[in-house]
């Protein structure tokens, strides 16, 4: 294990109450809630600088998407692999999130904000789908404490929804986890997702929990994984995200690149 | 996993509508008590349920996604959720998330009991 390092601070359910501190109602009542931190502030539509190595393209001017706006089934996916005992569930999210590209599988990439990962935060993503082709969107830190952070997608991406990464300590040791909650986002995922796609995720997150566990020095990196589905119906409704599909554009942006390279050289 | 600070009492207005009481933490911790809060409330002539968020203090993204699952069950018996009594920063929570979308925010008991919106 390298570079582990931690605050050691209270986590958030450890944090006394303005009761407890001797506060009357009416000053507890004028404090921020001591989750405001965590969550990003509200946006309409990402914004997004462009950033080395990824193309960076099917992010700026999206809008956020999560479990009630997307079209597939839901599904809860819970990844979880035992850290051991040397490492606490603040140092283990705190090299979670300094390291948070590493540990993706290779041909993936993830390219956050230079803050690294904190609440509010746009990191744009090349995932790997076969073929060469790259597929490009993005995704928002919608959430991030001391011992957990949440990624949440923009309109295009394959899912909506969200993806907590936390820790926690017990009995034997902290463990940690990766819990995915999403529908797929328009029918062509959702069609993708049934045949294979589903299984290529289990894949992608129990290879993510190996690389996190390999390096917090766990002894057995065995990944446990428990997928529910919330929701077994389709929402119809929704079937027009296929507008925004980031794989669809990827093709054509793909396809397109060399002409778009030769009207840029030219002028 | 700690035990969820939490109490969630509920109150029914007639056959069909009931209100949660929510007053602490929502954090996935606490599923079960939103669950047995949601059979309390939640007989099969209630088509309207109504949470009152005007005792949170706290709330992480494990929260929001419970509220999720409650939502779905609640859709597929056909009832309709509500929420009042958030706060700014809780509202913007639940626009930031688009949870607002299906589920809608008044501003008070008498509203959201009504259905007027705003």
């Amino acid at each position: 294990m390298t570079e582990l390092s931690g605050t050691g601070t209270a986590g958030p359910d450890k944090v006394a109450s303005a009761e407890q501190i001797g506060l009357g109602a009416r000053e507890a009542a004028s404090l921020p809630p001591r989750d405001a931190a965590s969550w990003a502030k509200k946006v309409d539509r990402l914004q997004v600088d462009p950033r080395a190595g990824v193309r960076g393209t099917n992010v700026a001017g999206r809008r956020l998407t999560g479990p009630v706006q997307g079209f597939g089934k839901m599904w809860q996916k819970t990844y979880r692999l035992a850290a051991g005992t040397e490492v606490s569930p603040e140092q283990a999210i705190t090299a979670w999130k300094a390291h948070f590209p590493e540990f993706w599988p290779k041909g993936n990439r993830f390219a956050g904000a230079l803050t690294g990962i904190s609440p509010g935060d746009v990191a744009l993503l090349d995932l790997a789908i076969g073929g060469g082709v790259k597929l490009s969107t993005g995704v928002f830190v919608l959430y991030a404490d001391e011992e957990s952070f949440t990624l949440m997608t923009p309109q295009g991406h394959m899912f909506a929804g969200w993806i907590t990464f936390s820790a926690e300590g017990g009995p034997g040791g902290t463990v940690v986890q990766a819990q995915v909650l999403m529908r797929a986002n328009d029918p062509l995922y959702e069609l993708g997702m049934t045949f294979g796609g589903h299984r290529k995720e289990d894949v992608f997150w129990a290879e993510t929990l190996t690389a996190v566990g390999r390096y917090l020095g766990a002894g057995d990196l065995t990944v446990t994984t428990r997928i529910v589905c919330v929701d077994s119906s389709r929402q119809w409704r929704h079937a027009g995200n296929v507008w925004h599909n980031s794989m669809v554009r990827s093709v054509l942006q793909t396809l397109a690149a060399p002409v778009t390279a030769l009207r840029r050289r030219r002028g | 996993m700690n035990a969820p600070a939490i109490t969630m009492d509920v109150r029914r207005f007639g056959e069909t509508t009931a209100v949660v009481d929510i007053k602490g933490e929502v954090t996935a911790a606490c599923e079960p008590v939103l669950m047995s809060a949601y059979e309390a409330a939640g007989g099969s002539a209630t088509n309207r349920l109504v949470l009152n968020f005007a005792g949170l203090e706290y709330m992480n993204s494990g929260g929001i996604g419970m509220l999720v699952t409650l939502l779905v069950r609640a859709n597929r018996q056909h009832q309709q959720l509500a929420a009042y009594g958030l706060s700014e920063h809780y509202r913007e929570i639940f626009e930031l998330t688009r949870l607002d979308e299906a589920i809608t925010i008044y501003d008070s008991e008498e509203s959201a009991l009504n259905g007027v919106v705003r």
